[in-house]
């Protein structure tokens, strides 16, 4: 094992996978330049040459066939967004063409295209840089989406994600880049599709993906020092393909449950899963299930705003609370994570 | 359907290496025939049988042969050029030495992803032929109401090699695109083709549509009398076959097609439980 940070996490999936598999290069608008995408790109450039670590010019959607074309020529491109938002310029060639290739192929061509995104958060952002759209992702049949919450899942699902044989979103968030934790040595990979339990509980299931597991487990924290209930954190980790059974499992033995997710809640991510789990635990719970997710307007610019905009620990804390009848606790004296005191690790 | 546009890709096709790609449009029937040679697959996917060459998942819009290097074909217009660039850089990253041509219509040139490709083929050399078939027509729309540019004139500002032709003779669109893949090796960069065409039929169909109005059957005359065919059909007599030779050779591919047709008729469709099947590679 090795103490890492998730942006050296990703940096070193990058590197065993380009050192493994000549067919995998990287590129994108300013992988090569000084900032190397928050560190995540750092020494590929220096490493494996300008053939294989290129920067583009300003044409998202033209780089996503791109990418489509040269996974289909049996190579395993690797592209990269500074932002999620950007992606958005690249839906036609997503949506039409790069979930639809194997399909109107009838499978004889592959598209082992990973495509890497930030999700940001500032403060002050605002509504063209902030963005996860994961919930649209996974709407669209023929792509996958994951994403990571710890190093060790940056660093052992971006492996994967590069050997799948299919399209693979990959969604990184800012604040997570800076997080550092455990992350085993040598080759590391961890399957697509398998939910991770972030803390055990009985009393509760809080269902959480990417920054929202942080906001969860200081959640859970709390409402086991102030009520004694213990909160079950369970992390999709992939939002597709999506581990149904593990979460089934969670919410049939707590009989809560409470989706925190980081999209707009309406027609989202979150919506589906309360979908599932309404459905196949009916029987189990004892309350309905609950969501939490961005509000639906724009991301606002102003911290005020943005402050309401985002759900967080104390969001879920108050549902957790009003779920199972209990007086809401005191947290004055609690600290919660904002934009200076961020959460570092490890988890 | 690509009734009036084959001596374009017949002429492009035979001027590529078999191992080199190709990619096309909703209207690249008569490219898939030019690339692949065969008929059976191709009427198979037409009736939406199982053993079309995408098993019905594709249909009329989105042929695919990748085994004969028809990599796909886009319904979305411009759609494929960005997919080309990445095939072309596969064989350039791999020393393939192979090329890679995208046909696509006029009106593709209005699209972003149309200039964005050209930008970075350029900038990125790769072997990608352009080929653009200029009907005139995006559906119903003439061209002068649509583009404020021409397009040779427009790409001769990358700097690359672009030769604009009123031909439809396969003969002569086969040696433009010869000259074209000669540049490519000379210079180490794309070259664009851009050659006129009529389209015989409506946009989507098999029926003629110049009662509607925005066009006349006169300008599908001028075309008519240098149909591709005719060209060809004129050129083999002139050179010595006999007429009995090439209605032989016609019969012989009538026979083919009608075989072609009649099996995918009787053929099977898929098996409904199939529907998620290729989802995921």
């Amino acid at each position: 094992m090795s103490d890492l940070t998730f942006r050296e996490a990703i940096n070193s999936a990058l590197i065993q996978e380009m050192e493994r598999d000549q067919s995998v290069f990287l590129y994108g608008l300013d992988v090569n330049d000084h900032k190397r995408i928050f560190g995540t790109t750092h020494n590929l450039l220096e490493r494996f040459g300008p053939k294989r670590c290129f920067f583009t010019p300003l044409c998202e959607d033209t780089m996503t066939g791109f990418g489509l074309g040269a996974a289909a020529n049996g190579l395993r491109p690797v592209h990269v967004h500074q932002r999620v938002d950007f992606m958005m310029l690249a839906m036609n060639q997503l949506a039409n063409m790069v979930s639809a290739f194997c399909y109107m192929s009838a499978g004889k061509l592959k598209v082992p295209l990973t495509i890497r995104a930030v999700i940001g958060r500032g403060w002050g952002q605002s509504f063209q840089h902030s963005k996860s759209m994961h919930s649209v992702f996974a709407h669209i049949p023929g792509l996958k989406v994951v994403l990571p919450t710890t190093p060790m899942d940056a660093n052992g699902l971006l492996a994967s994600s590069i050997r799948d044989d299919n399209p693979v979103i990959f969604l990184e968030h800012r604040w997570l880049h800076d997080i550092h934790g455990d992350v085993p040595d040598g080759e590391y990979v961890i399957p697509l599709g398998k939910a991770e339990i972030a803390r055990e509980g009985l009393d509760f299931t809080v269902i959480a993906v990417s920054w929202m597991v942080v906001e969860a487990l200081k959640a859970a924290e709390v409402m086991q020092r102030k009520h004694g209930v213990t909160v079950e954190v369970v992390d999709p980790r992939t939002a597709v393909p999506l581990d149904s059974e593990t979460l089934i499992a969670s919410v049939t033995k707590t009989g809560r449950c409470l989706v925190a997710d980081y999209d707009w809640a309406f027609c989202g991510f979150s919506a589906e899963i309360a979908a599932l789990i309404s459905e196949h635990c009916f029987g189990a719970l004892k309350a309905p299930v609950c969501r939490l997710g961005f509000a639906h307007s724009p991301c606002p610019t102003t911290r005020p705003l943005e402050n309401r905009f985002y759900p967080g620990a104390i969001d879920i804390i108050r549902l957790i609370e009003a779920r199972m009848q209990l007086a809401p606790a005191d947290l004055f004296d609690e600290r919660f994570f904002t934009y200076e005191n961020r959460f570092k690790g490890p988890f | 359907m690509s009734m009036g546009e084959e001596g374009i890709v017949v002429g492009v096709c035979h001027a590529l290496e078999p191992e080199d790609q190709v990619l096309g449009t909703y209207r690249s029937h008569a490219l898939y025939l030019a690339k692949t040679g065969e008929t059976d697959s191709f009427f198979e996917e037409m009736y939406g049988k199982e053993a079309g060459c995408a098993k019905g998942r594709a249909g009329s819009m989105h042929l695919c042969a990748p085994e004969h290097g028809l990599i796909c074909c886009s319904a979305i217009v411009a759609s494929s050029i960005p997919v080309a660039l990445g095939a072309a850089f596969a064989h350039k990253y791999k020393g393939t030495g192979r090329k890679v041509a995208v046909f696509f219509g006029d009106g593709a040139t209005e699209e972003g992803a149309f200039w964005e490709s050209l930008n970075t083929a350029c900038l990125m050399k790769l072997p990608v032929l352009f080929v653009c078939e200029n009907n005139q027509y995006a559906i119903h729309v003439h061209i002068r109401d649509r583009q404020a540019y021409d397009i040779p004139e427009a790409v001769r500002h990358f700097g690359i090699y672009v030769h604009s032709s009123e031909t439809t003779d396969p003969e002569v669109v086969h040696q433009v695109a010869a000259d074209a893949l000669k540049s490519m090796d000379r210079t180490d960069m794309p070259a664009f083709l851009h050659f006129r065409y009529h389209r015989y039929l409506e946009h989507v169909g098999v029926q003629e549509d110049y009662c509607a109005g925005y066009r006349c059957k006169e300008d599908f005359m001028a075309y008519y009398d240098a149909d591709p065919f005719k060209i060809q059909r004129g050129r083999l007599l002139a050179n010595g076959l006999k007429l009995a030779e090439v209605e032989a050779m016609e019969r012989e591919i009538d026979t083919t097609i009608e075989r072609s047709i009649n099996r995918a008729k009787q053929s099977c469709f898929a098996e409904e439980s199939t529907l998620l099947e290729h989802v995921f590679a």
